[in-house]
């Protein structure tokens, strides 16, 4: 009798982790800390445990989101929100191109759009940490950032054209079971507007030349810098109301707390 | 039985990721009744029923038909539907500032650097416009640390600034809606210590209609582009 009492706490502790644990298509990001590589002087940043779903969102999926969403159809969708390049590839309001494939990654997609759809699921964006920290483990490792191997893909795969064509889930899983963070589209972070680059137009502030990105990838002898720089620019380079045709997003999630 | 809790259980939790969303929308589109013979004008109801009129049944009205005959265009920053509140405490939206012409710049009231410089430059502007102009014109003073930056903390500011009357409005809202703001207009901000944060200096020109017509970026510049486009949009205030 006290074993099956025993054994019975035992599985009602897991199911309670299970339950609280991830939700369906999402991988479980342990947090650290971390220095990103460019952030400010090296900073060290502060990743919280969070969930990030395991592919980015595919046409299909926003396919259903904007059946039951009409403001976010093609037609509808509002200027300030989204350019008039969003959702090119779509033949009609509630249907992708033919030749586009549903399980490819919906691109196209502005900053206000992939925010309305991850708030309907009851998801966020990631942070730009977040997905940075994410994304800089290969399939074996958290952190392959000083592995050759891991920077030459990552740059292997900005040189590879229309890569957005492919389909979700054909590259190797990373280290916390996440797909495609590299090697497909580049994705949407709730904060992408936090990159600040002076010495260009945007007369930002800081005078500081620590900040400006491009004069520490000048000077950077390693691959993993200049593909850290790739991001950080193209980010700093976009307004959330653009629509391009090699830019996706994925949701994050906070771990809810019982 | 373990398998009975577990599924159960599976269950419970299966219906609690659902899309959080689904019921708000629904009572954001709450139906809107008219008499179809329009025997009232343009008079509404919440509910269904009859004419109080021609006793006909009450017809739901479109809603594609209201924002076709809304006077809010795509590019208004009035679709923003984020609440705010100012430094009376008072909450508003950006729609309730309709009407005038809609100066901006994003702040935040501890900073030491930039802040200062871009404030002057927002009452150089101020000081620069007519009487008639000012009338019509808000300059809006948005917070990009809402965490440290109070309603009572803004009105200290306004204060301390003599700008605690109009034309100036300070505001502030989650950091989730700031963000939102901030990529309407297009400012770019990161927090880099726990008291400082960088940013872009901008500074928006919004017509009565919300619609952005002018942006003045960087630090002490020659703002004459700038109070031409406010002394236009107010001209054309309808």
């Amino acid at each position: 009798m006290r074993t099956n009492i025993f054994r019975l706490s035992f599985v009602l502790i897991l199911i309670h982790t299970i339950s609280y644990g991830q939700s369906e298509g999402m991988a479980r990001i342990d947090g650290a800390r971390y220095i990103p590589l460019y952030g400010r002087d090296s900073t060290v940043v502060e990743v919280k445990d969070f969930d990030l779903d395991v592919y980015p969102v595919t046409n299909k999926e926003y396919m259903a989101f904007v059946a039951k969403y009409p403001e976010w159809q093609k037609s509808n969708a509002k200027k300030i929100f989204a350019d008039k390049m969003y959702l090119r590839n779509w033949k009609n309001d509630l249907e992708i191109n033919d030749d586009a494939n549903l399980n490819s990654p919906v691109t196209y997609i502005s900053w206000f759009a992939a925010k309305a759809y991850c708030d309907c699921q009851g998801k966020r964006l990631p942070t730009m940490d977040e997905w940075e920290y994410a994304a800089m483990s290969d399939e074996t490792v958290k952190d392959a950032r000083i592995k050759k191997s891991y920077n030459e893909q990552i740059l292997s795969w900005y040189e590879a054209p229309r890569s957005n064509e492919n389909l979700i889930g054909e590259n190797p899983k990373n280290f916390w079971g996440v797909y495609d963070l590299h090697g497909l589209v580049w994705e949407w972070t709730s904060d992408f507007n936090s990159v600040l680059m002076s010495g260009e137009s945007r007369k930002d502030n800081e005078k500081d030349d620590n900040l400006f990105c491009g004069s520490a990838s000048l000077g950077a002898t390693d691959l993993m810098n200049y593909a850290a720089f790739m991001r950080y620019a193209f980010r700093g380079s976009i307004k959330a109301n653009y629509a391009i045709k090699n830019l996706g997003f994925r949701c994050a999630k906070d771990i809810e707390i019982p | 039985m373990k398998k009975i809790v577990f599924i159960l259980c599976s269950l419970f939790f299966l219906g609690l990721t659902a899309c959080k969303n689904e019921s708000h929308t629904s009572t954001d589109e709450r139906a809107v009744y008219q008499c179809p013979m329009a025997c009232e004008g343009e008079k509404t109801y919440d509910a269904p029923g009859s004419c109080p009129v021609c006793k006909m049944d009450l017809a739901i009205v479109e809603p594609s038909e209201k924002k076709a005959s809304g006077e809010i265009s795509e590019l208004s920053i009035f679709n923003l539907k984020s609440t705010w509140t100012n430094q009376n405490g008072e909450d508003l939206q950006f729609e309730d500032l309709k009407g005038d012409v809609l100066v901006t710049v994003m702040i935040y009231t501890s900073c030491k650097a930039a802040c200062p410089r871009l404030v002057a430059d927002m009452r150089n502007i101020e000081a620069k416009l007519t009487k008639n102009t000012k009338e019509n014109v808000k300059m809006v003073l948005v917070s990009i640390d809402p965490k440290t930056d109070t309603p009572e903390r803004l009105k200290a500011f306004a204060e301390e600034n003599a700008m605690d009357k109009e034309p100036w409005v300070f505001l502030r809202s989650s950091e989730d809606n700031t963000r939102e703001f901030a990529a309407v207009v297009a400012v770019n901000y990161k927090k880099i210590s726990p008291i400082d944060f960088s940013h872009s200096n901008i500074i928006t020109v919004f017509n009565d209609q919300g619609e952005m017509v002018f942006q003045q970026e960087g630090l002490g510049v020659n703002s004459d582009a700038t109070i031409q486009n406010i002394e236009k949009a107010v001209a054309s205030i309808k």
